[in-house]
């Protein structure tokens, strides 16, 4: 979707009626191709055939029990796990085994953590600056200078020579969004972003990744927070057992998923 | 204790001790810090080799390795820095001190590694950082500070640990010390409270740094 169309339709979803391209997004450039995926930890098959296109500047959300593989696809789609079977490529590229070249394609895909991750030893606007510094080769003064600008736009300005320990979850998950985009990445996964945090700061990092989203971003989001998915999702990816079983608009999904354990899914979630 | 003094160089048996103390003690970082990064990289024939060495270092006795070092390398191998015996000796007791110590510096840096949590080397990757800039960026300056409590015991055991240099004929201070005892029966309980403050006085300021250290840069988590 590009950013004029997305003004037009502030939702991010499409209109209604609008009857969506299923595991491929047919109308878009493809961003992340994911085909015919599989992978074991041991005996365990976590992701089965998995195949799934996003689309340049899409934003999908992965929803599924937990243990269904959500964690590990993300994982694999920036390969901090190996897959046995079928590739994955970002913008055309197939990311390298491990090694220099690896580092430079991962520096493409921005990964957002359940618990934030920020290098406890650097100041806030340390961990903004250190991969464009050390990975993109910028000088420190642009750095600080694009830095500044990002934390600003993740509204935590004032705290940029704070440490991590002294910012509150919300704030750090903020952070940690900031030190993704610092690397202009093409696309973010975010990996249960608001789980770990106090009910009263998730929507101060939804609210971020709302705006990210409507900006244009290429994002997987693993979430269960409903109103994100609605707000901002173009498509759900529902995954149970490491397969995916279901892909829908947000609106179609949560009002007549078609599985039964989609129906069971949403059943326990919406109880809660 | 004028009397000893005079007789016997007591200062400079202790500045020898002092040398082979502050020696080592950088050899067994550098060579440490290089088997710690053997022993958490991602290639596992470096794992192998790493805890080789830890495991086989660790568990035998010093004074082998010094004598060894003395026997293997400079009587049967002729391997010699100098002409001068006595320097020779120095500096292979230097030598099998670093590799020693290296062992223990090894596990005390891995164990500083541990206090990193694993997300933030995966945040590191995920960055696009390489293996090396994670370890230079990310995981080492947080496994130095994690470290320093460990690493200061391994310098208090290395500082008293010079004294087995004495195997190979090295003048340090334990060597002075049965020396003077055996001269010098009547003062042996001062020869032996001397010696014994002289470590103190050595081993007490590396003990209460490496504390005030560990506290003033401990990484808040
Ligand atoms: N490193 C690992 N080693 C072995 N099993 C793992 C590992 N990581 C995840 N698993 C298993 O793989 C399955 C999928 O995990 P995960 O991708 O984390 O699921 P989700 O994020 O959907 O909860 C789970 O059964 C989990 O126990
Ligand atoms: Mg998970």
């Amino acid at each position: 979707m590009t950013e004029a169309a997305r003004d037009q339709n502030p939702t991010g979803r499409p209109a209604e009626g609008d009857e969506p391209p299923l595991a491929a997004a047919s109308t878009k450039e493809p961003m992340v191709v994911i085909t015919g995926v599989n992978k074991h930890f041991g005996d365990l098959h976590v992701l089965r055939d998995i195949d799934l296109t996003v689309g340049r500047g899409e934003v999908v959300v992965v929803l599924g029990p937990s243990g269904s593989g959500k964690s590990t696809l993300c994982r694999t789609i920036n390969r901090l796990e190996a897959y046995e079977s079928g590739s994955i490529t970002i913008d055309g590229k197939t990311l390298p085994d491990e090694g220099k070249a690896l580092a430079q394609l991962r520096a493409d895909v921005g990964m957002v953590f359940q618990s934030f991750n920020l290098f406890a030893h650097k100041t806030i606007l340390e961990n903004v600056t250190l991969g464009p510094m050390k990975v993109r080769k910028k000088s420190k003064a642009e750095a600080e200078a694009k830095a500044r600008e990002l934390l600003a736009r993740v509204g935590v300005t004032t705290q940029a020579d704070k440490y991590p320990a002294q910012l509150s979850g919300g704030q750090q998950q903020r952070v940690a969004i900031a030190r993704s985009l610092a690397m202009e990445p093409k696309v973010m996964l975010f990996d249960e972003p608001t789980s770990a945090l106090d009910p009263e700061m998730v929507n101060e990092v939804l609210d971020v990744m709302t705006s990210l989203a409507r900006s244009g971003m290429t994002m997987i989001v693993v979430t269960h927070e409903m109103g994100f998915a609605r707000r901002a999702a173009d498509r759900v990816v529902f995954m149970a057992d490491g397969e995916i079983v279901e892909v829908a608009t947000p609106a179609t999904f949560f009002t007549s998923p078609r599985s039964n354990r989609a129906k069971d899914f949403l059943g326990k979630i919406l109880s809660h | 204790m004028g009397e000893l003094f005079a007789s016997y160089n007591i200062l400079g048996a202790f500045g020898l001790t002092i040398l082979l103390a502050v020696f080592s003690a950088i050899g067994s970082l550098l060579i440490g810090t290089v088997v710690a990064i053997m022993r958490v990289s991602p290639i596992d024939f470096l794992n192998k080799v790493g805890a080789f060495y830890v495991n086989i270092v660790r568990n035998t006795p010093l004074t082998l390795i010094i004598v060894f070092c003395n026997i293997g390398f400079i009587v049967n191998l002729g391997m010699s820095f100098t002409n001068d015996i006595a320097r020779n000796n120095i500096i292979w007791a230097i030598i099998g001190l670093s590799f020693y110590h290296a062992a223990f510096v090894c596990e005390a840096l891995r164990s500083g590694v541990n206090t990193v949590p694993v997300g933030q080397a995966e945040a590191a990757r995920s960055i696009g950082l390489t293996f090396s800039q994670s370890l230079s960026e990310v995981l080492l300056p947080q496994a130095f500070r994690g470290a320093i409590t460990p690493l200061g015991n391994t310098l208090i055991a290395l500082t008293k640990n010079t004294t087995v240099a004495t195997a190979i004929g090295v003048a340090e201070i334990s060597g002075l010390m049965k020396e003077m005892m055996e001269f010098r029966a009547d003062l042996i309980i001062v020869i032996f409270l001397l010696v014994a403050i002289g470590f103190v006085i050595l081993t007490l300021p590396i003990g209460i740094l490496t504390t005030r250290l560990s506290t003033k840069l401990a990484v808040k988590r």
